[in-house]
């Protein structure tokens, strides 16, 4: 089992939800990664997606799309936020879980991206531009390394397609919540509890639900009926604005017993 | 060798389906839809029928007499993509396009543009048929193409700028993948040139490969043999692999693709993805990509909007590969040449894209003896870009 894997059910175990925070690296420069990082650990988070901006991000929404044109703007690369995570690996206790676009990974070489970004505490991969279908390009190098590769599964998709990618997805399936982007939303469809139990009678690797979660209620919402959320547009604006008040009553929307 | 796309639509290395899972389905579906439709008589049937009488075809392939001795070597040919309703090639595959949503039962399309052509051509395809249409395009290429934006308006189409990276071609395509994948189930995506994620590269070359077909038919008509050579410009490469597809297996048919030198490959402005560029994934598709050493997409360069594109089809780059066609370059300069001298030696104007074409014909013919026979595709006519050709001689039209 991938130790992303059995972090989460760690928690799960515990009666408590997951909860995983998307940040965009480098977004008011490389320097804020390390302190962010160990903030979120500290509020109990139980892993962390860490953005990787690109060029042509297609499948995020404005406010992830705006973090990473800030991040660019700052010079953050793939081969410096895997640097900046190895200089304080040491002090990261949560798995660490990269977002990137395929190309910057093809251009990095796939073999040592894998290597370095282990050594960089990234236990878990999120390309959304890489459907299972092309996932052979980066699998094998990531199995040799213990990295899981998360599959995203879309409302969108047919039965048989839902089942096959829900059973191939390794450390969590990342259920997106809407058809479309990633970005804040007010309502979500009233068939997702048939959609989350359907996901989850096929496999024991938790279900997270992600795209659009963005206040304690739909974290409580959605921990009614999956394992876990993740949260991406609002943690960014949060961090952006160093309010960290609205990322703790995040966090704690998630725990069975709220935090003393 | 075979450019017939394999599983999960490669040409040879490139290719594929690098798109979200938002989208897979959608193109499951456009992939059946367009095995289902591609060899029905009625669709078919109905496709010939606008092209005809609609958009003008066949277009003629012209006898370029004075060009013919102006470069001084093979006889010059000029398919007239020019002639098309709409100025240009693009209207072959819009029109095919928005006729198979109509089957598919969307009547709402979303497409980007680059110099306005495919944009104008989605646009007209969609108020001919009564369909919605949203259009994406990059906010330098609507103040470089504004007559095309005022035209798309004018079709009753939306067309959006999008102020986003470069706000060039590549960033309009983000945009309308965007708007796909949220609207994805009343929604069909035009998609513009042969590239994107497969079947995109496959349905637009299909839809364009009318321009090879005639081509060949006209060419066997009046010289009773093939051409010795074809050329055509590109940018994503939907004109060429149009031109080029039903040649590829007559190996005595040299095929020269033309891309956009911009202002030097050596100076890095430029939108020469073969030639100048390295193997990578954007949108959808593996193929040749102008990048820097992170992965980052570069920005591109060309005079001309409609080929000032960082990436190239996957199929060329498959040509490329197996060396079954030859590319080159073509810089601003030179295709500005290229637009004076078809204008003088033939009264017709060229788009900037296809006088990329001419330019690089006009090297090549002096090296073919007068018994020769060269194909130029004239992909589109250049009244689109009178501001751009004055601003760029020096003249102030505004």
């Amino acid at each position: 089992m991938s130790q992303l894997k059995e972090t989460i059910l760690k928690t799960t175990a515990n009666g408590d939800k997951a909860f995983v925070p998307y940040i965009m690296a480098g977004d008011g420069g490389l320097d804020k990664l390390q302190p962010t990082i160990l903030k979120l650990q500290e509020l109990g988070v139980t892993a962390i997606e860490v953005g990787i901006p690109f060029t042509d991000p297609v499948a995020d929404g404005p406010t992830i799309e705006r973090a990473g044109e800030r991040a660019l703007a700052a010079g953050t690369t793939l081969r410096k936020v895997v640097e900046t995570l190895q200089g304080f690996v040491d002090q990261v206790t949560v798995p660490l879980v990269a977002m990137t676009y395929l190309n910057p990974i093809l251009a990095y070489g796939v073999e040592d991206f894998a290597r370095d970004a282990k050594a960089a505490g990234i236990r878990g991969m999120i390309i959304p531009d890489m459907p299972l279908e092309e996932s052979e390009i980066v699998h094998p190098a990531f199995k040799a390394e213990g990295i899981a590769l998360v599959q995203l599964v879309s409302l969108a998709s047919s039965s048989e397609r839902i089942e096959r990618l829900t059973k191939a997805s390794e450390g969590f399936i990342y259920a997106v919540t809407v058809n479309g982007i990633t970005g804040a939303r007010q309502s979500f469809a009233d068939e997702l509890g048939e959609h989350f139990k359907k996901l989850q009678s096929y496999t024991d690797t938790p279900v997270l639900a992600g795209f659009g979660i963005s206040t304690p209620d739909h974290v409580r919402n959605f921990g009614a009926i999956c394992d876990g959320v993740i949260v991406g547009s609002k943690i960014v604006d949060s961090i952006a604005n160093d309010d960290w008040v609205t990322i703790e009553e995040l966090v704690k929307a998630s725990k069975v017993a709220p935090v003393k | 060798m075979t450019t017939t796309t394999t599983k999960k639509g490669r040409f040879g290395r490139f290719g594929g389906q690098f798109v979200p899972e938002t989208l897979m389905t959608a193109l499951q579906e456009l992939e059946e839809a367009y095995d289902k439709f591609k060899n029905d008589e009625e669709f078919q049937n109905e496709l010939n029928y606008y092209l005809k009488n609609y958009v003008g075809r066949e277009t003629p392939l012209y006898f370029a007499e004075r060009l013919t001795a102006q470069f001084g070597g093979a006889k010059i040919y000029l398919k007239r993509e020019d002639l098309n309703h709409t100025g240009a090639h693009k209207i072959n595959n819009a029109l095919g396009q928005a006729l198979l949503a109509k089957r598919m039962g969307k009547n709402k399309i979303v497409a980007e543009t680059g110099a306005g052509q495919h944009g104008v051509a989605t646009a007209t395809a969609c108020a001919l048929l009564g369909m919605e249409c949203i259009v994406y395009m990059g906010a330098e290429d609507v103040k470089r193409q504004a007559l095309n934006v005022f035209r798309m308006e004018l079709l009753g189409t939306k067309v959006v700028g999008v102020e986003k990276g470069s706000a060039t071609l590549k960033d309009a395509v983000n945009e309308a993948l965007r708007h796909w994948v949220t609207n994805i189930e009343d929604t069909h995506y035009i998609l513009g040139s042969a590239m994107g994620p497969h079947p995109f590269p496959t349905i637009v070359r299909d839809f364009q490969r009318v321009i090879g077909d005639e081509t060949r038919k006209q060419i066997l008509e009046v010289e009773n043999r093939l051409p010795d050579a074809v050329v055509a410009c590109i940018g994503g490469g939907s004109n060429s692999i149009g031109m080029f597809y039903p040649f590829v297996e007559d190996s005595d048919v040299a095929l020269y693709g033309v891309e956009a030198a911009g202002h030097g490959i050596e100076t890095g402005k430029h939108a020469a993805a073969i030639n100048g560029g390295q193997t990578g994934v954007l949108h959808g598709a593996f193929m040749y990509l102008l990048q820097d050493e992170n992965g980052f997409v570069q920005e591109a360069h060309s005079i001309s909007a409609g080929l000032d594109y960082p990436g190239v089809g996957p199929e060329h780059c498959h040509l490329h590969d197996s060396g079954r066609a030859t590319y080159v370059n073509i810089t601003d300069d030179e295709a500005l040449e290229g637009v004076k001298l078809l204008c003088k030696t033939e009264g017709i104007l060229p788009a900037l894209e296809s006088a990329h074409a001419i330019a690089y014909a006009s090297k090549l013919a002096k090296t073919m003896s007068p018994d020769e026979i060269l194909v130029i595709c004239l992909s589109g006519r250049g009244d689109k870009d009178v501001h751009t050709i004055s601003s760029a001689l020096g003249g102030d039209l505004t």
